[in-house]
């Protein structure tokens, strides 16, 4: 006869009660650790999805993902013509915050370089790609916004072409995907007043300028917009992406590309280890202890659950000795109940979790490794809380049922 | 009557503390009772009733003298013989003043829990279980928690519990205390039913005179210490 299933079953209300209360706890641990891995899953994503071999950065920086980078477009050039490449885009990555129909509107802007780059990569759940270079976007569907919706950003009104799933930045905001032009032009976009003062600020400098003394017909060009005066660079890009063709040695065009003086590369996988020992390490780190002190409270909390649900049975546990019942049958009731409580409260917990985690702002995913890791430390838990009861119903005299 | 002695305490002492704290619970407590024999053991509160039954019980372990039950040495002084437990489980049935029995068993199931405990198998001990609780009229209440049953229900649930694996004793402590005169008298007979029909030893603390006529023997004891009395006539 199982006792621990009579004992629950006699009970089952409150036994019940106990393991969702368990199980939301638990719940709480395991989107702990859902929220980590949602967290280095969003920064690593970009890495991940856009499919190349060689960043070339800024040099002695760590590229647009760490800091600011800034390299000029015709590294893109430069860098075609190295033996081995395959193709070269310019990467132009940035986050923006504007106001959208009322409400404040969070997003990142991710260049693609148009025609090479129509943004086939990219994870679309409704929509197409783009099919022209100026004022069409993709947007992930955390932005809020909905396909065949316009939105003015900058100068210029883009219309939502495609709609991704999870394509979230590292720091948690959905990601748009315009051409690269496009992101440019939304980054560097001024106000009139900002580009007269600008235009007169020039002239002001010009008149003062000893090049000028010696050239006066320059001064006519210091009113002119920026892209016409010929000495002064376009806006750079953050980073230029290479991918090796197949069969080429990547490691023989690593060492031609890091030989250049002005700029630094990184693999996909160096990419990714400096984001995630970086931007994410901090947030694994809290998040790791958060979950060890959860962890530790779920198991206090166990252990006085199960102490108070023996206390309840002391009599019958008296009773039973009385009666001659091994103490392995007084442990098995107790550590039974345990792991009862505890595999019914990961159950609950996990299907808690299907249901409340997709209704968090950022992702919670549920990888199998810490599922399988959490169930082991629920039954550690589980064993380990049940002691106290254990000790204390094996101290228990039989003299206790005739009192 | 059947034959051999069920019990046999020489001499059974019992002092708590020390000192001037000393309290001599039980002095030279002497007992026999035979296969089949009820014995009915009286005495005013605190006069150490309990204190013998827990020794002979097995659960409180004398200060000195002998405790044998069915023939074998179990207790010499305070140092026990055999695995006290696993001999309560064997030999001994208890039956209290409350009905005692476990709240999450139905009644079918406490009986049943003392015979698998014993190493009868599940099946068997339900079949046997409900030929108890049969012979003891509660058969109809099988699958009743104890909370569902009534306080004379409850008791005889308790006695076929005590009777689950033919013990050679059966100690019952103030059996009849929750229960009216009419309840209480068939407690009573149902001892002594059991004790001459399955040849076990009975011994029953009352405060209950009016059914002592159903007791083979009576000892009482007073401050500690144990005289046999005389039998009653009538009840």
């Amino acid at each position: 006869m199982n006792l621990a299933y009579k004992d629950i079953r006699h009970s089952f209300g409150r036994f019940a009660l106990t393991a969702v209360g368990i199980g939301m706890l638990l719940m709480i641990v395991m989107g702990m650790g859902g929220i980590y891995r949602g967290i280095e899953g969003d920064a690593t994503l970009l890495i991940n999805s856009i499919g190349t071999d060689i960043w070339i950065v800024q040099r002695d920086t760590r590229g647009p993902f760490a800091e600011v980078s800034r390299v000029p477009t015709n590294l893109v050039d430069r860098a075609s013509t190295v033996p081995g490449v395959a193709t070269a885009r310019e990467f132009v990555y940035h986050t923006i915050q504007r106001e959208h129909a009322g409400k404040s509107l969070r997003m990142s802007v991710l260049g693609l370089s148009w025609p090479t780059d129509k943004g086939d990569w990219l994870p679309l759940v409704a929509g197409r790609t783009l099919r022209q270079n100026h004022y069409e976007m993709i947007a992930d569907k955390s932005v809020g916004l909905y396909l065949g919706e316009r939105c003015k950003l900058g100068k210029d009104t883009y219309t939502v072409v495609g709609i991704t799933a999870n394509m979230i930045s590292s720091s948690g905001d959905g990601i748009i995907a315009v051409t690269v032009d496009d992101a440019q032009a939304i980054q560097f976009d001024t106000t009139g007043e900002a580009v007269r003062l600008e235009r007169a600020a020039r002239a002001a400098r010009g008149v003062r300028s000893e090049l000028v003394a010696k050239q006066p017909s320059m001064l006519d060009f210091a009113d002119r917009p920026a892209n016409e005066l010929p000495a002064l660079a376009r806006p750079q890009v953050s980073a230029v992406m290479v991918r090796v063709a197949p069969g080429a040695d990547a490691q023989a065009v690593s060492d031609i590309i890091a030989g250049w003086g002005d700029v630094s590369i990184f693999s996909q996988q160096s990419q990714r280890d400096l984001l995630i020992k970086g931007t994410v390490d901090r947030a694994r780190r809290q998040i790791g202890l958060i979950r060890v002190l959860l962890t530790g409270v779920a198991a206090i909390v166990m252990a006085l659950i199960l102490y108070t649900l023996t206390l309840d049975k002391i009599h019958s546990i008296a009773l039973l000795k009385l009666i001659g019942a091994p103490n392995t049958v007084i442990l098995g009731l107790i550590l039974q109940q345990a792991l009862f409580l505890g595999v019914l409260g990961y159950v609950i917990a996990y299907f808690l979790g299907q249901k409340i985690f997709p209704n968090f702002p950022r992702r919670v995913i549920l990888v199998n490794t810490d599922l399988i890791q959490l169930a082991g430390i629920v039954l550690i838990i589980s064993v380990a809380s049940s002691l106290l009861g254990i000790w204390k119903a094996l101290r228990v005299s039989p003299n206790e049922a005739i009192g | 009557m059947h034959d051999g002695f069920a019990i046999e305490t020489h001499s059974l002492t019992k002092v708590y503390g020390s000192g001037n704290t000393e309290v001599i619970a039980m002095h030279d407590a002497t007992m026999t009772v035979r296969r089949g024999e009820v014995a009915a053991l009286l005495g005013p509160s605190g006069s150490g009733k309990s204190t013998f039954l827990t020794a002979i019980g097995l659960i409180n372990p004398p200060t000195s003298g002998s405790v044998k039950i069915d023939g074998q040495l179990v207790m010499d002084g305070p140092a026990s013989q055999t695995n006290l437990r696993t001999f309560r489980r064997k030999h001994i049935g208890f039956v209290f003043q409350k009905s005692n029995l476990i709240p999450f068993l139905s009644a079918i199931e406490n009986v049943q829990i003392a015979m698998e405990l014993n190493g009868t198998t599940p099946r068997s001990a339900r079949k046997q279980a409900m030929e108890l609780l049969d012979y003891l009229g509660v058969a109809d209440r099988a699958d009743g928690l104890p909370t569902a049953l009534s306080g004379g229900q409850q008791q005889r649930v308790a006695v076929a519990r005590a009777l689950a694996n033919k013990p050679s004793i059966i100690l019952a402590d103030e059996p009849t205390a929750a229960l009216d005169s009419h309840r209480g008298q068939q407690v009573m007979e149902l001892f002594a039913r059991v004790a001459h029909e399955q040849g076990a030893g009975v011994v029953v603390v009352t405060h209950d005179h009016r059914s002592l006529s159903v007791f083979d023997t009576i000892y009482e004891m007073e401050d500690g210490l144990m005289r046999k009395g005389e039998k009653a006539e009538g009840g």
